[in-house]
Protein backbone atom coordinates (compact mmCIF):
# COMPACT_ATOMS: atom_id res chain seq x y z
CA UNK A 1 0.00 0.00 0.00
CA UNK A 2 2.57 2.09 0.65
CA UNK A 3 4.23 2.25 -2.39
CA UNK A 4 0.72 2.65 -4.30
CA UNK A 5 -0.09 5.87 -2.34
CA UNK A 6 3.38 6.75 -3.06
CA UNK A 7 3.04 6.21 -6.89
CA UNK A 8 -0.31 8.15 -6.59
CA UNK A 9 1.48 11.28 -4.74
CA UNK A 10 3.90 11.31 -7.24
CA UNK A 11 1.53 11.44 -9.90
CA UNK A 12 -0.34 14.30 -8.00
CA UNK A 13 3.22 16.52 -8.02
CA UNK A 14 6.08 14.85 -10.05
CA UNK A 15 8.72 17.28 -9.02
CA UNK A 16 8.29 16.73 -5.45
CA UNK A 17 10.54 13.64 -3.55
CA UNK A 18 7.36 12.72 -0.75
CA UNK A 19 10.08 10.40 0.74
CA UNK A 20 11.53 13.72 2.17
CA UNK A 21 8.46 15.51 4.05
CA UNK A 22 7.21 13.87 7.43
CA UNK A 23 4.00 16.71 7.25
CA UNK A 24 2.92 16.82 3.14
CA UNK A 25 0.69 20.00 4.22
CA UNK A 26 3.47 21.70 6.66
CA UNK A 27 5.80 21.48 4.45
CA UNK A 28 3.35 22.74 0.92
CA UNK A 29 3.82 19.36 -0.86
CA UNK A 30 0.04 19.45 -0.79
CA UNK A 31 -2.58 22.22 -0.93
CA UNK A 32 -6.04 21.19 -0.48
CA UNK A 33 -7.02 21.07 -4.24
CA UNK A 34 -4.06 18.86 -4.48
CA UNK A 35 -5.93 16.89 -1.11
CA UNK A 36 -9.05 16.37 -2.96
CA UNK A 37 -7.20 15.14 -6.09
CA UNK A 38 -5.13 12.70 -3.62
CA UNK A 39 -8.93 11.38 -2.33
CA UNK A 40 -10.48 11.05 -5.61
CA UNK A 41 -7.32 8.74 -6.29
CA UNK A 42 -7.12 6.53 -3.41
CA UNK A 43 -11.00 6.31 -3.56
CA UNK A 44 -10.66 4.66 -7.12
CA UNK A 45 -7.86 2.77 -6.48
CA UNK A 46 -9.30 0.74 -3.71
CA UNK A 47 -13.07 1.16 -4.23
CA UNK A 48 -13.97 3.08 -1.10
CA UNK A 49 -15.11 6.43 -0.55
CA UNK A 50 -13.59 8.42 2.35
CA UNK A 51 -16.17 10.92 4.10
CA UNK A 52 -16.38 14.56 3.90
CA UNK A 53 -15.26 14.51 8.05
CA UNK A 54 -12.55 12.35 7.65
CA UNK A 55 -10.71 14.42 4.85
CA UNK A 56 -8.97 16.84 7.21
CA UNK A 57 -5.03 17.59 6.76
CA UNK A 58 -4.39 15.89 9.63
CA UNK A 59 -5.89 12.35 7.46
CA UNK A 60 -3.33 13.11 4.53
CA UNK A 61 0.02 14.91 6.38
CA UNK A 62 2.44 12.20 5.81
CA UNK A 63 2.17 7.90 4.44
CA UNK A 64 0.93 7.13 8.07
CA UNK A 65 -1.80 8.82 8.13
CA UNK A 66 -2.75 7.84 4.70
CA UNK A 67 -3.02 4.05 5.00
CA UNK A 68 -4.37 4.87 8.17
CA UNK A 69 -7.14 6.62 6.80
CA UNK A 70 -7.43 3.84 3.88
CA UNK A 71 -7.26 1.18 6.25
CA UNK A 72 -10.66 2.40 8.40
CA UNK A 73 -12.45 2.08 4.90
CA UNK A 74 -11.20 -1.05 3.94
CA UNK B 1 -36.25 25.77 12.47
CA UNK B 2 -38.63 23.19 10.38
CA UNK B 3 -41.77 24.77 8.36
CA UNK B 4 -44.85 23.17 7.04
CA UNK B 5 -46.94 24.34 4.47
CA UNK B 6 -50.11 23.48 2.43
CA UNK B 7 -51.89 24.29 -0.68
CA UNK B 8 -48.86 26.11 -2.29
CA UNK B 9 -47.39 24.61 -5.91
CA UNK B 10 -44.64 25.79 -8.00
CA UNK B 11 -46.39 26.08 -11.78
CA UNK B 12 -43.58 27.13 -13.50
CA UNK B 13 -39.49 27.07 -13.97
CA UNK B 14 -37.59 28.39 -16.83
CA UNK B 15 -33.62 28.81 -16.34
CA UNK B 16 -31.82 31.55 -18.54
CA UNK B 17 -28.42 30.81 -19.27
CA UNK B 18 -25.45 32.65 -21.43
CA UNK B 19 -24.67 31.37 -24.69
CA UNK B 20 -20.48 32.20 -24.40
CA UNK B 21 -19.27 28.62 -23.11
CA UNK B 22 -16.07 28.89 -21.63
CA UNK B 23 -14.25 25.46 -21.79
CA UNK B 24 -11.49 24.78 -19.03
CA UNK B 25 -8.52 23.82 -21.38
CA UNK B 26 -8.82 27.41 -22.15
CA UNK B 27 -7.73 29.08 -19.05
CA UNK B 28 -5.78 26.65 -17.46
CA UNK B 29 -2.72 28.89 -18.41
CA UNK B 30 -4.11 32.14 -16.39
CA UNK B 31 -3.50 30.64 -13.17
CA UNK B 32 -0.17 30.29 -11.06
CA UNK B 33 0.28 26.15 -11.24
CA UNK B 34 1.56 23.86 -13.70
CA UNK B 35 -0.82 23.37 -16.48
CA UNK B 36 -0.75 19.27 -15.85
CA UNK B 37 -1.40 19.90 -12.10
CA UNK B 38 -4.68 22.48 -13.06
CA UNK B 39 -5.64 19.45 -15.22
CA UNK B 40 -6.17 17.45 -12.54
CA UNK B 41 -8.89 19.19 -10.92
CA UNK B 42 -10.94 18.49 -14.30
CA UNK B 43 -12.55 15.53 -13.31
CA UNK B 44 -12.60 15.33 -10.17
CA UNK B 45 -14.02 18.80 -9.51
CA UNK B 46 -16.24 18.91 -12.75
CA UNK B 47 -14.30 22.17 -14.58
CA UNK B 48 -15.69 21.09 -18.13
CA UNK B 49 -17.36 24.41 -19.14
CA UNK B 50 -18.69 27.45 -17.74
CA UNK B 51 -21.11 30.63 -18.83
CA UNK B 52 -20.67 34.08 -18.86
CA UNK B 53 -22.73 36.83 -19.88
CA UNK B 54 -21.37 39.92 -22.02
CA UNK B 55 -20.11 42.09 -19.80
CA UNK B 56 -22.36 44.64 -18.91
CA UNK B 57 -25.42 41.94 -18.67
CA UNK B 58 -26.72 41.76 -15.12
CA UNK B 59 -29.32 39.45 -13.21
CA UNK B 60 -32.33 42.04 -13.56
CA UNK B 61 -31.73 42.28 -17.60
CA UNK B 62 -31.67 39.08 -17.79
CA UNK B 63 -34.76 38.40 -15.12
CA UNK B 64 -36.27 41.07 -17.65
CA UNK B 65 -35.72 38.79 -20.85
CA UNK B 66 -36.84 35.53 -18.92
CA UNK B 67 -40.45 36.98 -17.65
CA UNK B 68 -41.04 38.97 -20.97
CA UNK B 69 -40.46 34.87 -22.72
CA UNK B 70 -43.53 34.08 -20.06
CA UNK B 71 -45.69 36.83 -21.46
CA UNK B 72 -45.01 36.67 -24.65
CA UNK B 73 -45.60 32.55 -24.80
CA UNK B 74 -48.70 33.43 -22.42
CA UNK B 75 -47.58 31.10 -19.61
CA UNK B 76 -47.60 34.16 -17.10
CA UNK B 77 -50.06 37.33 -17.32
CA UNK B 78 -47.69 40.48 -15.16
CA UNK B 79 -51.09 41.65 -14.13
CA UNK B 80 -51.35 38.52 -12.09
CA UNK B 81 -48.47 38.69 -10.39
CA UNK B 82 -48.97 39.80 -6.62
CA UNK B 83 -44.72 39.64 -5.56
CA UNK B 84 -42.05 39.92 -7.27
CA UNK B 85 -39.26 38.43 -5.23
CA UNK B 86 -35.66 38.86 -6.19
CA UNK B 87 -32.89 36.33 -3.53
CA UNK B 88 -29.65 37.62 -5.08
CA UNK B 89 -26.38 39.32 -4.29
CA UNK B 90 -26.55 40.71 -7.88
CA UNK B 91 -27.75 43.97 -7.15
CA UNK B 92 -28.22 46.84 -9.61
CA UNK B 93 -27.80 48.95 -7.01
CA UNK B 94 -27.39 49.62 -3.17
CA UNK B 95 -30.78 51.09 -3.15
CA UNK B 96 -33.60 51.08 -4.60
CA UNK B 97 -34.62 47.10 -4.34
CA UNK B 98 -33.53 45.37 -7.97
CA UNK B 99 -37.13 44.11 -7.46
CA UNK B 100 -38.64 47.40 -7.83
CA UNK B 101 -36.39 48.20 -10.67
CA UNK B 102 -37.55 45.17 -12.82
CA UNK B 103 -41.18 45.56 -11.84
CA UNK B 104 -40.82 49.38 -13.30
CA UNK B 105 -39.36 48.15 -16.39
CA UNK B 106 -41.42 45.26 -16.83
CA UNK B 107 -44.78 47.77 -16.39
CA UNK B 108 -46.15 45.59 -13.47
CA UNK B 109 -48.81 46.79 -11.63
CA UNK B 110 -48.27 48.52 -8.41
CA UNK B 111 -50.15 46.89 -6.08
CA UNK B 112 -48.19 44.35 -5.64
CA UNK B 113 -45.03 43.73 -3.23
CA UNK B 114 -41.74 43.77 -4.41
CA UNK B 115 -38.76 42.08 -2.25
CA UNK B 116 -35.14 41.74 -2.29
CA UNK B 117 -33.38 38.79 -0.21
CA UNK B 118 -29.38 38.77 -0.09
CA UNK B 119 -28.52 34.88 -0.07
CA UNK B 120 -26.45 32.84 -2.85
CA UNK B 121 -26.31 29.09 -3.04
CA UNK B 122 -29.46 28.44 -0.73
CA UNK B 123 -31.30 31.57 -2.22
CA UNK B 124 -33.53 29.21 -4.04
CA UNK B 125 -34.97 27.36 -1.35
CA UNK B 126 -34.71 30.46 0.94
CA UNK B 127 -36.84 32.32 -1.60
CA UNK B 128 -39.31 29.17 -1.94
CA UNK B 129 -39.91 28.84 1.80
CA UNK B 130 -40.66 33.04 1.64
CA UNK B 131 -42.97 32.53 -0.94
CA UNK B 132 -44.83 30.05 0.61
CA UNK B 133 -44.91 32.47 4.09
CA UNK B 134 -46.00 35.31 1.36
CA UNK B 135 -49.11 32.94 0.05
CA UNK B 136 -50.06 31.66 3.54
CA UNK B 137 -51.19 36.08 4.21
CA UNK B 138 -53.82 35.59 2.14
CA UNK B 139 -53.73 38.44 0.04
CA UNK B 140 -51.28 36.62 -2.74
CA UNK B 141 -51.90 34.66 -4.94
CA UNK B 142 -48.70 34.33 -7.15
CA UNK B 143 -45.40 34.74 -6.91
CA UNK B 144 -42.38 35.25 -9.42
CA UNK B 145 -39.05 34.26 -7.70
CA UNK B 146 -36.01 35.21 -9.64
CA UNK B 147 -32.70 33.79 -8.82
CA UNK B 148 -28.76 33.70 -9.74
CA UNK B 149 -25.77 35.59 -9.65
CA UNK B 150 -23.64 38.00 -12.51
CA UNK B 151 -20.76 37.87 -10.36
CA UNK B 152 -17.90 37.67 -13.09
CA UNK B 153 -16.55 40.66 -12.24
CA UNK B 154 -16.36 39.91 -8.37
CA UNK B 155 -14.08 36.73 -8.88
CA UNK B 156 -10.39 37.06 -9.44
CA UNK B 157 -10.01 35.37 -13.13
CA UNK B 158 -6.57 34.45 -11.60
CA UNK B 159 -8.01 32.32 -8.81
CA UNK B 160 -7.95 28.84 -10.01
CA UNK B 161 -10.38 27.79 -6.30
CA UNK B 162 -13.29 30.08 -7.73
CA UNK B 163 -12.48 31.44 -11.18
CA UNK B 164 -12.94 28.13 -12.81
CA UNK B 165 -16.46 26.84 -11.61
CA UNK B 166 -18.10 30.26 -11.41
CA UNK B 167 -21.45 30.18 -13.21
CA UNK B 168 -24.04 33.54 -14.39
CA UNK B 169 -27.19 32.01 -14.81
CA UNK B 170 -31.01 33.35 -13.92
CA UNK B 171 -33.91 30.82 -12.18
CA UNK B 172 -37.62 32.45 -12.37
CA UNK B 173 -39.91 30.24 -11.02
CA UNK B 174 -43.91 30.95 -10.79
CA UNK B 175 -45.18 29.76 -6.99
CA UNK B 176 -49.34 30.02 -6.20
CA UNK B 177 -51.97 28.89 -3.98
CA UNK B 178 -52.95 25.07 -4.61
CA UNK B 179 -52.17 21.91 -4.33
CA UNK B 180 -53.10 19.94 -0.91
CA UNK B 181 -50.13 17.76 -0.60
CA UNK B 182 -48.08 18.72 2.26
CA UNK B 183 -44.64 20.80 2.19
CA UNK B 184 -42.20 20.64 4.73
CA UNK B 185 -38.75 22.75 5.10
CA UNK B 186 -35.88 23.97 7.02
CA UNK B 187 -33.63 26.00 7.79
CA UNK B 188 -30.07 26.54 9.52
CA UNK B 189 -28.54 29.41 9.74
CA UNK B 190 -24.75 30.21 10.93
CA UNK B 191 -23.66 33.66 10.96
CA UNK B 192 -20.96 33.02 13.51
CA UNK B 193 -19.13 31.67 10.27
CA UNK B 194 -19.40 34.40 7.89
CA UNK B 195 -16.51 34.87 7.02
CA UNK B 196 -16.09 31.46 5.57
CA UNK B 197 -17.47 32.72 1.74
CA UNK B 198 -17.42 36.38 1.38
CA UNK B 199 -16.52 39.41 -0.80
CA UNK B 200 -14.91 41.87 1.97
CA UNK B 201 -14.54 45.20 0.13
CA UNK B 202 -17.35 46.81 -2.11
CA UNK B 203 -19.93 47.53 0.82
CA UNK B 204 -20.25 49.50 3.49
CA UNK B 205 -18.00 47.49 5.86
CA UNK B 206 -14.91 48.04 3.40
CA UNK B 207 -15.47 50.03 0.67
CA UNK B 208 -13.85 49.68 -2.80
CA UNK B 209 -10.83 51.43 -3.16
CA UNK B 210 -7.73 51.50 -5.66
CA UNK B 211 -5.93 49.67 -2.28
CA UNK B 212 -8.88 46.65 -2.49
CA UNK B 213 -8.69 46.64 -6.15
CA UNK B 214 -4.71 45.65 -6.58
CA UNK B 215 -4.25 41.85 -6.69
CA UNK B 216 -2.35 40.13 -3.89
CA UNK B 217 -0.41 36.56 -4.48
CA UNK B 218 -1.81 34.79 -1.82
CA UNK B 219 -0.11 31.81 -0.26
CA UNK B 220 -1.85 29.32 -1.72
CA UNK B 221 -0.52 30.41 -5.20
CA UNK B 222 -3.96 32.40 -6.19
CA UNK B 223 -3.75 35.75 -6.76
CA UNK B 224 -6.71 38.04 -5.46
CA UNK B 225 -7.70 41.28 -4.72
CA UNK B 226 -9.52 42.46 -1.66
CA UNK B 227 -12.69 43.06 -4.08
CA UNK B 228 -12.74 39.49 -5.21
CA UNK B 229 -14.52 36.24 -3.90
CA UNK B 230 -13.08 34.53 -1.37
CA UNK B 231 -13.68 31.53 -0.10
CA UNK B 232 -12.21 29.39 3.22
CA UNK B 233 -12.73 26.35 0.87
CA UNK B 234 -11.93 23.77 3.68
CA UNK B 235 -14.86 25.77 6.24
CA UNK B 236 -17.27 25.51 3.40
CA UNK B 237 -16.61 21.64 2.71
CA UNK B 238 -16.73 20.88 6.49
CA UNK B 239 -20.16 22.81 6.51
CA UNK B 240 -21.69 21.15 3.62
CA UNK B 241 -20.45 17.31 5.02
CA UNK B 242 -21.01 17.36 8.43
CA UNK B 243 -24.02 19.76 9.08
CA UNK B 244 -25.77 19.74 5.75
CA UNK B 245 -26.78 15.92 5.77
CA UNK B 246 -27.96 16.23 9.18
CA UNK B 247 -30.32 19.07 8.71
CA UNK B 248 -31.43 17.35 5.74
CA UNK B 249 -32.11 13.91 7.84
CA UNK B 250 -33.61 16.10 10.50
CA UNK B 251 -36.23 17.36 7.87
CA UNK B 252 -36.98 13.28 6.38
CA UNK B 253 -37.54 12.61 9.88
CA UNK B 254 -39.87 15.81 10.22
CA UNK B 255 -41.49 14.76 6.71
CA UNK B 256 -41.88 11.15 7.49
CA UNK B 257 -39.89 10.59 4.31
CA UNK B 258 -37.45 8.16 2.82
CA UNK B 259 -34.90 7.88 0.23
CA UNK B 260 -36.96 5.45 -2.14
CA UNK B 261 -40.07 8.41 -1.48
CA UNK B 262 -37.72 11.20 -3.41
CA UNK B 263 -37.75 10.93 -7.23
CA UNK B 264 -34.58 12.69 -7.15
CA UNK B 265 -32.37 15.43 -4.77
CA UNK B 266 -32.16 18.46 -6.80
CA UNK B 267 -29.14 20.13 -4.79
CA UNK B 268 -27.54 23.35 -4.80
CA UNK B 269 -23.64 22.38 -7.03
CA UNK B 270 -20.81 23.69 -5.67
CA UNK B 271 -18.58 21.68 -7.43
CA UNK B 272 -19.10 18.08 -8.22
CA UNK B 273 -16.94 16.52 -5.55
CA UNK B 274 -18.77 17.70 -2.62
CA UNK B 275 -21.64 17.20 -4.20
CA UNK B 276 -20.61 13.38 -4.81
CA UNK B 277 -19.16 13.34 -1.37
CA UNK B 278 -22.64 14.14 0.11
CA UNK B 279 -24.25 12.04 -1.56
CA UNK B 280 -21.62 9.49 -0.16
CA UNK B 281 -22.64 10.84 3.19
CA UNK B 282 -26.08 10.52 2.73
CA UNK B 283 -26.22 7.21 0.66
CA UNK B 284 -28.17 8.59 -2.48
CA UNK B 285 -27.54 7.00 -5.50
CA UNK B 286 -25.47 9.36 -7.80
CA UNK B 287 -28.40 8.88 -10.39
CA UNK B 288 -30.57 10.49 -8.31
CA UNK B 289 -28.64 13.74 -7.57
CA UNK B 290 -27.76 15.21 -10.77
CA UNK B 291 -23.91 16.88 -10.42
CA UNK B 292 -23.93 18.13 -14.50
CA UNK B 293 -24.94 21.67 -13.85
CA UNK B 294 -21.86 23.14 -12.52
CA UNK B 295 -20.03 20.86 -14.90
CA UNK B 296 -21.71 22.57 -18.21
CA UNK B 297 -22.65 25.58 -17.22
CA UNK B 298 -20.47 26.46 -13.77
CA UNK B 299 -22.19 27.40 -10.22
CA UNK B 300 -24.59 30.41 -10.60
CA UNK B 301 -25.30 30.67 -7.30
CA UNK B 302 -29.29 30.30 -6.42
CA UNK B 303 -30.09 29.40 -10.22
CA UNK B 304 -28.35 26.37 -10.09
CA UNK B 305 -31.44 24.29 -8.51
CA UNK B 306 -33.90 25.77 -11.32
CA UNK B 307 -31.18 24.64 -13.87
CA UNK B 308 -31.03 21.23 -11.97
CA UNK B 309 -34.83 20.99 -12.60
CA UNK B 310 -35.04 22.46 -15.98
CA UNK B 311 -32.41 20.95 -17.72
CA UNK B 312 -32.69 17.29 -16.04
CA UNK B 313 -36.05 17.02 -15.03
CA UNK B 314 -37.96 19.38 -18.04
CA UNK B 315 -39.73 17.43 -19.99
CA UNK B 316 -41.02 15.02 -16.83
CA UNK B 317 -41.79 17.79 -14.17
CA UNK B 318 -44.12 18.97 -17.91
CA UNK B 319 -46.23 15.99 -17.49
CA UNK B 320 -45.56 14.57 -14.29
CA UNK B 321 -45.61 14.77 -10.34
CA UNK B 322 -42.94 13.76 -8.33
CA UNK B 323 -41.63 14.17 -5.27
CA UNK B 324 -38.44 16.26 -4.74
CA UNK B 325 -35.43 17.34 -2.33
CA UNK B 326 -34.40 20.56 -2.86
CA UNK B 327 -31.27 22.00 -0.32
CA UNK B 328 -29.02 24.80 -0.89
CA UNK B 329 -26.31 25.68 0.96
CA UNK B 330 -23.22 27.94 1.31
CA UNK B 331 -22.48 31.30 2.07
CA UNK B 332 -23.95 32.77 6.13
CA UNK B 333 -23.34 30.10 6.26
CA UNK B 334 -26.61 28.80 5.19
CA UNK B 335 -28.46 25.17 4.15
CA UNK B 336 -32.09 25.30 3.42
CA UNK B 337 -34.16 22.15 2.16
CA UNK B 338 -37.43 21.65 0.87
CA UNK B 339 -39.18 18.31 0.65
CA UNK B 340 -42.46 18.81 -1.64
CA UNK B 341 -44.39 17.45 -4.77
CA UNK B 342 -44.00 19.18 -8.14
CA UNK B 343 -45.29 18.39 -11.57
CA UNK B 344 -47.56 19.32 -14.56
CA UNK B 345 -45.80 22.43 -14.71
CA UNK B 346 -46.59 25.15 -17.64
CA UNK B 347 -43.50 25.17 -18.59
CA UNK B 348 -39.80 23.70 -17.38
CA UNK B 349 -37.19 24.46 -19.66
CA UNK B 350 -33.66 26.24 -19.92
CA UNK B 351 -33.61 29.03 -22.74
CA UNK B 352 -30.49 30.96 -24.09
CA UNK B 353 -30.67 34.62 -22.89
CA UNK B 354 -31.23 36.89 -26.22
CA UNK B 355 -32.16 33.81 -28.78
CA UNK B 356 -36.00 33.09 -27.96
CA UNK B 357 -37.71 36.59 -28.50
Amino acid sequence: MREKILEILQDLRPELDFTESTDFIEDGYLDSFDMVALVSAIDKEYGISILGEDIVPENFSNIESIIKIINKYL
Amino acid sequence: MFFKFKNKKITSVLAVIPNNVIKFEDEVEQYNFPVKRTLKMKDVMGYKEHRLFDEGIILSDIAVYGLEYLFEKKLLDKNDIDALLFVSNSNDYILPPTSNVIQGRLGLKTDMICLDIEQACAGFVVGLIQSFMMLDSGSINKIVLINGDTLKNKVSRRDRNSWPLIGEACGITVIENGDDSDIFASIYMDGVSYQALTIPAGGLRMPSTSETAKMQLLEDGNERALDNLTMDGSGVFNFVQTVVPVEIDKLFKYANVEDKDIFAYCFHQPNKFMLEKLADKMNISYKKIPSNIVELFGNSNSATIPLVVSFNYGDILQNETHKICFAGFGAGLTCASIIMNVGKLDICSVIEYGKNI
